[in-house]
């Protein structure tokens, strides 16, 4: 490693600005003590994580609030720096100087921590996330069953934060959210078995490595087979649904329990619930470019010379786009329909998928494999789509007019 | 069918408002969606008895916007009283300028002339396309379309307030209409862009309907959600889009005639199932009905005297009497039941408030649905708290 | 298909934003306080008080006659009419008010005092940016900071304002050429057997007012 990162340096090829950051931290550990290097080096990462998608944090409720701006045909904040762009610095210096309000009725412990809890977990599942060649904390060989074991602390964080606030609109809101949030892990899971199923492992940088590669012009990402397209979507509605975001924001249906878990929070700890909200959805968008848009890899072959981790952060920016369109259009779902859509439509959907996925593996490769995955995603869906819309008695209405 | 507005004794409201948490025997939860929420459309309380997710008691608490508006008129002349009607439905001032005036019309036995009428029809016709256009705004905003179909609907009404303004000389608290006619003539240019807007309108309710009225989610959520048979509306006095939603064919242009509306050629839509989609479409269609009495009024309207020249502006004492006017507000029924003994005060002023009327129901819809529904069916009645509590 | 309806909503969500970069109509938003909207003509705010010519106290066109105060609703003027009278614009002795105050934090803007006023001494202003920090002194207007002239009038409202002049200039001219026959009635009688101190001829409006 220390030869090539020499070689490209003296060189200045194109592996020089992919690797750069791995460069940079060998030279910062290479001045410090042998036994604590490999602390030293951890620490940086986990530096270099924090304070990345911090900014990403930052950088995302700019683009929120100014993209919904303009959806709603107006300027989204634009007084604070250039076009706004000073806005999050503001908001920063707001949510520290604000009175940090605590109910009297309120368990103060268990207020206290379940914030903290819930931005320790969300920073925690980068840990296996690969943000570029080389660049993941932790090569672990079940990271994919790690992202998922520790995301789910998350939840229980929620529900400490609507209990302990002792308060009928919170407590509604957490269990809500509860119920939301389990029910959605089912569909997220499957649609990613997919993908482990396709690679024969769980290793994240495994499942990126797999998608290295074209064909003609074609990457070979997953979300480019049938099978890979639905889990996709499955995978972003059940990520919608796991980081509450619209149209799965009952839990904090602001238009009708105000706040939802977080009411009863105030300055700091409301930023920090708003930064682990936001965290989460960039996990979850990361693991969803790691295990269907074939994590740092271009998209097409004469563009590989951009550095790995441009690739995906231009991925999570997309993806970080759609969830913001996303918001601008849809009006939020009621409970039990949440539940409803959950169990009865993307469960069999997803076991479906996994059936698509396995005729995919063991078909020979040509236009019958496409043909036989594209009708065993197409007819389901369309079956279950309409046994949805039937079921609810939903139907286009026409209109009587008297005289 | 079961009413939910007891007087608030003290007893009831201790009782009902009491901050258990939950109610140990029962797994009922007590909860006040009180007069501080984004969604309640002005200071209104609704003490909701929750199991789960279900209603299983409503009573709603108003009363937060009294103003003595009945007894102010009681103390003051028929004319000062017309600047603060503006205010009691305060979205839709030119229909309750109309109302009043058309009362006092009656008591005082005052002919209108003909352009004063158009310019009436007119006024009310824009009033009824921005108050529909807030509403169904309003109504996306709370069943979570985080306010861009609000921003929409918003950016036409505004159009149509630039046209009260250049008219009336207020956007919102217009007080316009006089006994007998209106206050001012229209100005120069104003029936140009009076065209203008009207003739953009439906391009704003195109963008409207292709954004959300066959988004699934939008119609999961309101069909079949909050069904007021038609019985039960009759019964219960409620007038407006909500009864035509239940398809009880009653439409007070149609049927009192009042004004000038004859002479324009309009339907009247009716709804068949009585749930929040219903009255959201009827609202949409019946925005696209006022667009055609629009175009006809505008294309029709001839220069004329704008007041009967009998009216007194000053020292104004109708013979007594008492008289009740009432119009199709955007809201509903709305009328004025006056009684004079002669002094230039009335004995007796009388509002009847559609928002109010309309909220007798309101508990009957919401039982049986969850509490993220009782938003929205409380949206779709279309309340406005300064009518409610006058 | 289960999700035509919301491609149709993301659409027409994607066409507002793009659109709003290339479209007027698709970013509404006036960047108060750096540009602003244009008034209409007919906007009103609060009222001020007409006076002809320079000086605001001798042109002042009202005379203390109270029908404003007595048909304001929220009765927010207040009028304490002159014991003495002095000249009006015309040379015609009126009365006037030596207190004129409204309490803008009453007032509703409702125009009622610029319908009955018979004088066209009260009209309605447009400015409409007037934030003070004293409650209760810097929100009751006295007749000095009421009182306008006449150009401000046409500048706010040029419409009625010219109406306005045309109509007082008629009815100055009708008022004038009833005087002036009445004087040529008077010098072309006979003299009757009045006192000889006759009172010298009154320039102006003699019989109503």
């Amino acid at each position: 490693m220390t030869a090539l990162a020499y070689n490209s340096l003296h060189h200045a090829s194109p592996q020089a600005a992919d690797q750069i950051f791995l460069i940079v931290q060998h030279w910062i550990v290479s001045h410090a003590p042998a036994g604590l290097q490999s602390l030293l080096a951890i620490l940086l990462s986990v530096v270099a994580i924090v304070g990345g998608f911090g900014l990403l944090f930052a950088i995302t409720t700019i683009l929120e609030r100014k993209g919904l701006g303009r959806i709603q045909n107006r300027y989204g904040p634009n007084r604070v720096g250039f076009f706004g762009s000073l806005q999050p610095i503001a908001d920063a210096i707001k949510s520290l100087t604000k009175e940090d309000i605590v109910p009297q009725t309120a368990d103060k412990l268990v207020h206290l921590l379940a914030p903290i809890l819930l931005v320790l977990a969300a920073f925690s599942v980068y840990a296996v996330l690969p943000v570029g060649r080389n660049m993941v904390l932790v090569n672990l060989d079940a990271g994919v069953l790690f992202f998922f074991a520790i995301g789910s602390v998350t939840e229980v964080a929620v529900f400490m934060a609507g209990w302990s606030s002792r308060n009928k609109y919170s407590l509604l809101g957490a269990m809500r959210a509860i119920a939301q949030m389990i029910s959605y892990e089912v569909p997220l899971i499957l649609s990613s078995l997919t993908v482990i199923m396709a690679t024969g492992s769980l290793s994240t940088v495994t499942i990126v490595e797999k998608q290295a590669g074209f064909s003609r012009i074609l990457p070979h990402w997953f979300l480019f087979t049938p099978w890979g397209f639905a889990g996709f979507v499955l995978f972003m509605i059940a990520a919608t649904a796991e980081s509450n975001r619209s149209p799965f924001d009952l839990p904090e249906g602001e238009s009708e329990i105000i706040a939802g878990y977080y009411i009863e929070y105030s300055g700091f700890k409301f930023a920090l619930f708003f930064l682990g909200e936001y965290l989460g959805m960039f996990a979850i968008s990361g693991l969803a470019i790691t295990l269907f848009l074939g994590g740092w890899n271009a998209p097409l072959p004469f563009l590989t010379w951009v550095p790995s981790y441009l690739w995906f952060f231009a991925k999570l920016l997309t993806l970080i786009v759609a969830f913001i369109w996303v918001r601008g259009t849809l009006p939020r779902l009621r409970m039990d329909q949440l539940m409803n859509f959950a169990w009865k439509f993307m469960l069999p959907m997803a076991l479906l998928n996994l059936i698509t996925a396995a005729v995919w593996h063991f078909m020979p490769s040509g236009p019958v494999r496409w043909l036989v995955s594209i009708v065993l995603v197409v007819v389901p869906y369309t079956l279950l789509g309409r046994n949805q819309m039937h079921k609810s008695h939903l139907e286009k209405r026409v209109y009587r007019f008297a005289e | 069918m079961s009413t939910s507005m007891e007087a608030s004794t003290p007893a009831a409201h201790q009782g009902f408002a009491d901050a258990t948490m939950i109610d140990h025997e029962s797994d009922l939860l007590q909860i006040s969606l009180g007069p501080h929420h984004p969604s309640t459309h002005g200071v209104f309380r609704m003490d909701v008895v929750l199991d789960g997710e279900r209603v299983v008691k409503l009573k709603p608490v108003f009363g937060y916007l009294h103003r003595n508006h009945e007894k102010i008129a009681e103390s003051t002349t028929y004319l000062a009283s017309i600047p603060y009607t503006d205010r009691l439905d305060y979205m839709c001032s030119l229909s309750n300028n109309w109302a009043y005036a058309l009362s006092v019309e009656k008591l005082a036995g005052l002919q209108v002339p003909e352009r004063a009428e158009y310019i009436r029809v007119i006024a009310a016709e824009l009033t009824r396309l921005q108050n529909h256009a807030s509403t169904i705004g309003f109504l996306m905003q709370e069943m979570g379309a985080s306010g861009t179909p609000l921003m929409y609907a918003f950016r036409e009404r505004e159009k149509i307030l630039d046209l009260f303004e250049a008219l009336t000389g207020s956007r919102m608290m217009c007080n316009y209409m006089r006994f007998g006619g209106c206050r001012v003539d229209l100005p120069a240019g104003w029936l140009d862009q009076a065209r203008k807007t009207v003739d953009e309108y439906p391009r704003f309710l195109d963008e409207f309907e292709s954004l959300l009225a066959s988004n699934e989610i939008l119609l999961a959520r309101t069909q079949g959600v909050g069904v007021l048979p038609p019985k039960l509306a009759i019964q219960g006095g409620v007038t407006g889009p909500i009864l035509r939603a239940s398809g009880v064919n009653y439409d007070i242009r149609k049927v009192d005639r009042y004004g000038i509306y004859e002479r324009f050629d309009f339907k009247v839509p009716l709804g068949e199932h009585g749930d929040v989609y219903d009255r959201y479409m009827i609202r949409m269609l019946e925005m696209r009905e006022s667009l055609k009495i629009l175009d006809q009024a505008l294309h029709q309207i001839t220069p004329g005297p704008i007041i009967d020249p009998k009216a007194k502006i000053r020292g104004f004492r109708p013979k007594p009497g008492e008289a009740y006017g009432r119009i199709e507000s955007p809201k509903g029924e709305l009328g004025f039941y006056l009684i004079s003994d002669g002094t230039p005060n009335p004995y007796r002023y009388r509002v009847r408030p559609p928002s109010l009327i309309n909220l007798t129901v309101l508990e009957d819809m919401c039982l049986g649905s969850s509490l993220a529904d009782t938003v929205v069916i409380f949206g779709t009645i279309d309340i406005v708290l300064g009518e409610v509590d006058r | 298909m289960l999700g035509e309806g919301i491609a149709k909503g993301l659409i027409e969500t994607a066409r507002n934003f793009l659109g709003s970069y290339v479209n007027k109509d698709r970013l509404t938003t006036v960047q108060y306080p750096e540009q602003r909207l244009p008034q209409a003509e007919a906007t009103r705010d609060f009222p001020f008080l007409v006076y002809d010519g320079e000086d605001w106290q001798a042109g002042l066109r009202c005379v203390g006659c109270q029908i404003c105060e007595k048909e304001c609703p929220p009765k927010c003027i207040f009028i304490e009419k002159s014991t003495d009278k002095k000249p009006d614009a015309v040379g015609k002795p009126q009365f006037y008010p030596a207190v004129f105050n409204i309490d803008i934090s009453v007032c509703m803007s409702c125009q009622i005092c610029v319908e009955v006023c018979p004088f066209d001494a009260i009209k309605m202003d447009t400015a409409f940016e007037l934030s003070t920090v004293d409650r209760f002194g810097g929100l009751l207007w006295d007749k000095a900071r009421l009182a306008k002239p006449n150009q401000h009038y046409h500048h706010v409202h040029p419409t009625e304002a010219a109406e306005v002049d045309g109509r007082l200039a008629e009815e100055r001219a009708k008022a004038d050429a009833k005087a002036k026959a009445a004087a040529e009635a008077k010098t072309s009688a006979p003299p009757p057997a009045a006192p000889p101190a006759a009172p010298p001829a009154n320039s102006g409006v003699s019989s109503t007012s």
